[in-house]
């Protein structure tokens, strides 16, 4: 019951958000909300499913991220208000995930030592240490073997000496398997498996002889491991690991390793076994970068060229694309649109083939520039410190002046013809008149777009990758790197090319350039004064 | 930034065929003498073939070593020397790279990205630009700012996230396009809300009112009357995240790890770096075949790209 004091207009108010409210119901016709429950239903399927998963591999606090966000879409989408939200939230949801979490995520990286032989958690060192170093126990039982598989995993099912049968893999230690057959002491069929034939096991050999099954969850008790598919015998690592100590002791040689505290077993005298594992270092990985001199070297004139790159490429796309406007923007010439569309060319054909191919042209002994245009000469083109990078630039200039041509021409198009008449009317000259009329108008519009192109070029991975792979090569740099790369082609290089990868280090790179480029957006939004005509 | 720039693309005469009438009648009937017609207009045509010889040379360039069949980089440099369409069908017959599912991959990935990008942006849009709720002007700031890093910067955190996720879910995780495009649409309401709420700005409120008054909901103005009108602006955003997902290597590069499952900026690039200049014919098929819908694209619509580069999208 309402309150009798309430006034006329509140109740007509109130009438009318109902009536607004019913309108909306009834323009969601049922084919649509029959879509909406369908679509959130699978929401909520996936999620649940999702959950369950996560919490059986007892990663808490992701699955209940998802429960919660899986929640919290189902209620935006099934109560009346709200309605930005419903309209935000499909694009917020991804957003999040890989654009804002990735961030984050890579400065949690950069304090890690994440990378080649440091990839996982110290069980998993443990465990690789112990089976990389296996040696057959010379008094070892026979076991007969018989090879199973699941779902694409391989298994033993053996039987011992005392006719027992057990089965295990690679994950799962042995343990008995009463619904085994048997036949002749070698098992011939177990439920839930398929046995492999000996076609099968000549095709999948050698991932057959690194297969090893522990004897136990005890990693110190050895495994199972066959040369022939026939019989197995007993292995047991050269490492013993104590686990009440946390040291793992080589039996051969009786040294003793212990936790260094930097994601590896290590030696009093510093002898590291790999794998290790991953662990926070803290600020290392910039400490390293800045004070270790193979790598600060690199570092320095690779932020130093990225610079220079991305300020050149502007300039000289800018020049040459004003100029052509300029050139072409005179109605007494013909076919200009014929020169336009050739003009484009460059600029849709996809860039990283038009770098490869510039790379084919510019090959020193085969390509087009040094066989044909130089008459045989040998030209280092990419492979020349400083050529490489005016090739670069001169290759950049190909790809980007029809950018600038065209923002040229649409911003010259758009001062009005007037404003050069009135100049040359009072005297100037028609450079004059453009240098001191025309010019300034259309760097007012073409600034934001200098600004971005900066930005673009800044992180211009495909040209430097394609066309030098950021080569030629510098021998003395601790990190692959070369005298073209760019911070962010070092950042691929140091974490996806090579067989060393060291993703701390490439993270930590990454946030360098994050905090170049936030600097760089920063003073771009002051000068253009974006944010203040939001409303 | 963007916002000053489109109101001055709207000021834009579009350049291009649409001459004013007046030019022509404007020109005299008779020959000008040949010193002044150089002066005034002839050296443009000279400046105008230097360029069109820089820009096209490469491109005649790759579609001759095309017709080169078994053509090494030597052999490519004399120009239309052999005509053949043998590297085209070669190209098909590759017995490591699988030409043909990286092309079918990349448009796979290409529309599935760009129409899911354009949908994202074109939501995201309509709620900044018709509703007015708490935190809208954060929002719009926040994806002016996000717009600022590209995703590649994060690409070692991708990886890393991606590897975790395929652990539980392979079917999302490293080595799977489902997870690339999802990655891909990460970075959707970064690049286009901005383009989109400008245009969405320009459509007057008054339709929306007219129709709400008529008994339409939300959603129905949203997909029935205001889609169709903005469809200008979804058909630039959709042609520029495609052809920017068709040529886009890092992500696609670090998560797809199966040459069946790779991409075609992926896959060439491979096989380039693989055997430089034995197979440069092939790989030139390779380029054409590549290139071909990309460049179809920009030049039948050419003049909405125009205005939407100028609006503030950089290749």
């Amino acid at each position: 019951m309402r309150p009798l004091t309430t006034t006329r207009t509140e109740d007509r108010t109130a009438d009318r958000r109902r009536a607004r409210r019913t309108a909306e119901t009834a323009g969601i016709g049922w084919k649509l909300l029959l879509l909406k429950i369908t679509v959130l239903g699978l929401l909520n399927a996936v999620c649940v499913y999702a959950a369950m998963v996560l919490f059986f591999n007892e990663r808490w606090l992701i699955g209940t991220l998802v429960v919660v966000s899986g929640a919290l879409l189902t209620w935006i989408y099934f109560q009346r208000g709200a309605l930005p939200a419903k309209y935000l939230a499909p694009g917020v949801v991804f957003l999040l995930i890989f654009q804002v979490f990735v961030i984050f995520y890579s400065g949690y990286v950069a304090f890690t030592n994440y990378g080649t032989g440091h990839n996982s958690t110290k069980d998993h060192a443990i465990h690789a240490i112990m089976l990389q170093t296996q040696d057959r126990v010379p008094d070892s039982p026979t076991y007969q073997l018989t090879v199973i598989e699941r779902s694409g995993e391989l298994g033993f099912a053996v039987t011992t000496e005392d006719g027992e049968v057990l089965l295990g893999s690679a994950e799962a230690p042995l343990e008995a398997a009463p619904g085994a057959v048997v036949q002749d002491g070698r098992v011939i069929e177990v439920p839930d498996h398929e046995v492999l034939s000996f076609a099968e096991l000549v095709d999948r050999q050698q991932e057959l002889t690194s297969l090893s099954v522990p004897l136990s969850e005890d990693p110190n008790a050895g495994a199972l491991r066959t040369q022939d598919g026939q019989r197995a015998y007993v292995y047991t690592s050269r490492f013993v690991y104590d686990e009440s100590a946390d040291t793992l002791t080589n039996t051969a040689s009786g040294e003793i390793y212990t936790d260094g505290g930097e994601g590896a077993f290590v030696t009093p005298d510093g002898a590291e076994v790999m794998p290790g594992w991953r662990v926070n270092v803290g600020l290392e990985n910039f400490v390293r970068a800045v004070t270790e001199e193979s790598i600060r070297g690199p570092l320095l004139y690779v932020t130093a060229w990225t610079f220079g790159f991305a300020f050149l490429s502007v300039a000289t796309t800018f020049v040459m694309g004003l100029f052509l406007a300029v050139v072409f923007n005179d109605a007494r010439m013909k076919s200009r649109k014929y020169y336009r569309l050739v003009m484009i060319l460059p600029y849709a054909f996809p860039g990283f083939l038009s770098a490869l191919v510039w790379a084919g042209m510019m090959n020193q002994e085969f390509g087009f520039i040094n066989n044909v245009l130089f008459g045989g000469a040998s030209i280092p083109w990419l492979s020349d410190p400083w050529l490489a990078k005016l090739s670069i630039l001169i290759v950049n200039l190909w790809l980007g002046f029809p950018y600038m041509f065209l923002v040229c021409t649409g911003a010259l198009q758009s001062i009005p013809e007037e404003l050069t008449e009135a100049a040359q009317m009072d005297g100037a000259r028609p450079f004059q008149a453009f240098r001191q009329i025309k010019f300034p108008l259309l760097l007012v519009s073409i600034a934001p777009l200098l600004i971005s192109s900066f930005a673009f070029n800044f992180n211009n991975f495909n040209l430097v990758y394609m066309l030098t792979g950021g080569g030629p090569r510098d021998i003395e740099a601790g990190i692959n790197v070369g005298s073209t790369d760019i911070l962010i082609s070092m950042v691929y290089k140091v974490a996806f090319v090579g067989s060393q990868s060291d993703y701390g280090l490439a993270s930590a790179f990454s946030i360098l350039i994050f905090f170049i480029v936030g600097t760089i957006s920063v003073i771009a939004f002051r000068r253009t004064r974006a944010l203040e005509e939001l409303n | 930034m963007a916002q000053s720039l489109r109101t001055a693309t709207h000021r834009t005469p579009r350049p291009g065929p649409a001459e004013p009438p007046s030019v022509s009648r404007r020109t005299p009937t008779r020959r000008r003498p040949f010193r002044r017609w150089f002066s005034q207009t002839g050296w443009r045509h000279l400046v105008g073939i230097a360029v069109v010889i820089f820009a096209a040379f490469p491109l005649v360039y790759v579609f001759s070593a095309s017709l080169n069949p078994g053509g090494t980089l030597i052999t490519a440099n004399t120009l239309f020397g052999n005509l053949s369409l043998r590297s085209y069908v070669d190209l098909f017959n590759l017995p490591r790279q699988p030409f043909a599912a990286w092309y079918v991959n990349t448009l796979f990935i290409g529309f599935s990205a760009s129409a899911g990008s354009v949908m994202l942006g074109a939501l995201a849009a309509y709620a900044f630009s018709r509703m007015r709720f708490t935190g809208r002007r954060f929002g719009l700031i926040t994806i002016l700012l996000v717009q600022m890093f590209p995703q590649l910067l994060a690409m070692v955190a991708i990886f890393l996230l991606m590897l975790s996720i395929g652990e539980i879910f392979p079917a999302i995780g490293l080595n799977s396009q489902i997870g690339l495009i999802m990655v891909y649409l990460g970075g959707a309401l970064g690049v286009n809300t901005y383009l989109m709420y400008g245009f969405f700005n320009t459509i007057p409120v008054s339709i929306d009112e007219a129709a709400r008054i008529d008994g339409a909901g939300h959603a129905r103005i949203f997909f029935t009357i205001i889609l169709p009108l903005v469809s200008p602006i979804l058909a630039v955003v959709a042609l520029l995240s495609l052809v920017a997902t068709l040529s886009e290597f890092v992500i696609a590069s670090v998560l797809l790890r199966d040459p069946e499952k790779q991409t075609l900026a992926v896959g060439l690039y491979q096989f380039i770096s693989q055997e430089t200049s034995q197979n440069w014919s092939i790989f030139a098929a390779g380029a054409v075949l590549a290139a071909i819908i990309p460049v179809a694209l920009f030049l039948g619509l050419q003049r909405y790209i125009v205005s939407g580069l100028v609006a503030g999208s950089v290749k």
